[in-house]
């Protein structure tokens, strides 16, 4: 049979960084590990979203969307597992949020502080807002006010620790 | 084969893990019942596909049904239209029997009441063809030995007169007929006048000076005068008086006491001997008219036979 290829243009160059190996799976153990751990004991770090955090820097960082969403897809998972929520439920969130964030880490420069912090609101308002939908559609709950003063100070924490933690894992990187 | 762009494999691929976690979702998450999403999904994604089978075929079930059944209702409602009518029939029919069971029971009774009085029962067969002639054709005839100028009665009162006699049949001149009459009298005045018929349900009664004092709803009797009809027996009641100052009589009507319209059975006076009419009891005949009266006292018969 007859190979027939579309063609659709010169691919832009987009650099894809790459980390030793471990990092990755370290990273997603750690912060699931501390995200069940650190609430018990710190009433503040109930606003952390640690899981949520590693699945955006990845995602942002090795700029594939295929690659992005798998891992959000089994950060999602494992942190279903791990919880009372059906297994699923944060899997289909963070697929979502590894999906976008890979594609847009391959249009924007995500590596200045400030758009890593703008970004990081940004995607745990829309992690949330999956989250939410889900809930509400699948498991019946009652739809909360989707902007609460909480989930907004979250966000903001969240912006804020993204900054040193994607700091700290750029540190992990192999060099080009 | 044609190659994917990548944009449209992350896609494809997106959707395909989004669609596997929805799936995961469904079997774990159960609705009320304890029933799982994911059965809750398949039966409400099949279900409207089976309410529109069921509806083509219940529909096809039901126009097929209902068209057989029409043809059947078609069927039935014509056999009970004709059960109907058939029933209506023979309804009628035993109405009548019924009836006539009355009215023969009637006759037996006032035959009963007055078995001293030779008198024959006959059942009244024909009518005559000519309309100005009022006139009856009855199942007696001179086999049964009857004869001319032979009274006929009902018990409610004077009917007419044999006028004709065959062997098996005779005809009955009616007291309606214009050529028709009978000597009476008024029951209270005791005063005498011929009844004659007018060719009009109404009797005249005539030869009644304008000095006399008539009463409407008098009964008017039999006088016996004629030599047909015994003495006593109810005509009619007076309905109009009316002087007349063109002639020294006064204009009576009156009302016939026999149903000469209904004529059915009649009894026919085999004999002039008189009649005395006694009161029965649960007969059609209410003939309570005290018969042979003296004339000074004149006896206030209330003739009831008119209804």
């Amino acid at each position: 049979m007859e190979n027939t290829e579309i063609y659709t243009g010169p691919e832009p160059h987009i650099e894809v960084h790459k980390y030793y190996g471990g990092v990755v799976p370290v990273a997603v153990v750690l912060a699931l590990v501390l995200q069940a751990f650190l609430p018990v004991h710190l009433r503040w770090a109930n606003y952390l979203e640690l899981p949520l955090l590693i699945t955006l820097y990845f995602a942002l960082s090795k700029r594939n969307p295929s690659s992005g969403l798998l891992l959000g897809m089994a950060i999602g998972l494992l942190q279903d597992s791990l919880s009372r929520t059906p297994i699923g439920l944060y899997g289909i969130a963070k697929t979502l949020v590894g999906f976008l964030g890979s594609s847009i880490g391959a249009r924007i420069d995500v590596e200045h502080p400030i758009a890593r912090f703008i970004l990081t609101i940004g995607f745990y308002l829309f992690h949330h807002a999956i989250f939410n939908l889900l809930s509400h559609w699948l498991l019946a709950r009652p739809s909360e006010p989707y902007l609460p003063i909480s989930i907004l100070i979250a966000s903001v924490v969240n912006g804020f620790l993204a900054i040193g933690l994607f700091s700290l894992l750029d540190r992990f990187r192999k060099p080009s | 084969m044609i190659a994917i762009p990548s944009r449209h494999r992350s896609l494809t691929l997106l959707a395909g893990v989004v669609v596997a976690q929805l799936l995961l979702l469904a079997v774990q998450i159960k609705r009320e019942r304890q029933v799982r999403l994911i059965r809750v999904w398949a039966v409400e994604m099949i279900s409207p596909l089976q309410r529109i089978a069921s509806w083509a075929i219940y529909g096809v079930e039901n126009g097929w049904g209902g068209y057989i059944g029409l043809r059947r209702a078609q069927k039935d409602n014509d056999s009970l239209h004709a059960e109907m009518d058939r029933l209506k029939v023979r309804n009628a029919e035993l109405e009548g029997r019924a009836l006539e069971a009355d009215r023969l029971a009637g006759l037996l009774s006032f035959r009963d009441a007055h078995s001293e009085v030779p008198m024959l029962a006959a059942r009244v067969i024909g009518g005559s063809p000519d309309t100005n002639s009022l006139l009856v054709y009855i199942n007696r005839g001179s086999r049964d030995s009857i004869h001319r100028d032979m009274g006929v009665i009902t018990p409610d009162g004077v009917v007419g007169k044999i006028l004709a006699v065959y062997p098996d049949a005779s005809q009955v001149l009616l007291l309606g007929d214009k050529e028709s009459g009978v000597g009476a009298l008024l029951a209270d005045t005791r005063t005498q006048g011929p009844v004659r018929g007018t060719g009009e349900p109404q009797l005249s009664l005539d030869y009644i000076s304008n000095d006399e004092k008539v009463s409407v709803g008098e009964a008017v009797l039999t006088s016996g005068q004629d030599r047909i009809f015994p003495k006593d027996l109810p005509v009619g009641t007076v309905v109009e008086v009316t002087p007349d100052r063109k002639s020294p009589f006064m204009r009576i009507r009156v009302k016939p006491a026999a149903h000469l319209d209904r004529l059915e059975e009649v009894m026919i006076l085999l004999t002039r001997q008189d009649l005395e009419l006694k009161k029965e009891t649960g007969s059609s005949a209410d003939a309570n008219i005290t018969p042979n009266a003296a004339p000074g006292n004149a006896a206030k018969a209330p003739a009831k036979a008119q209804q």
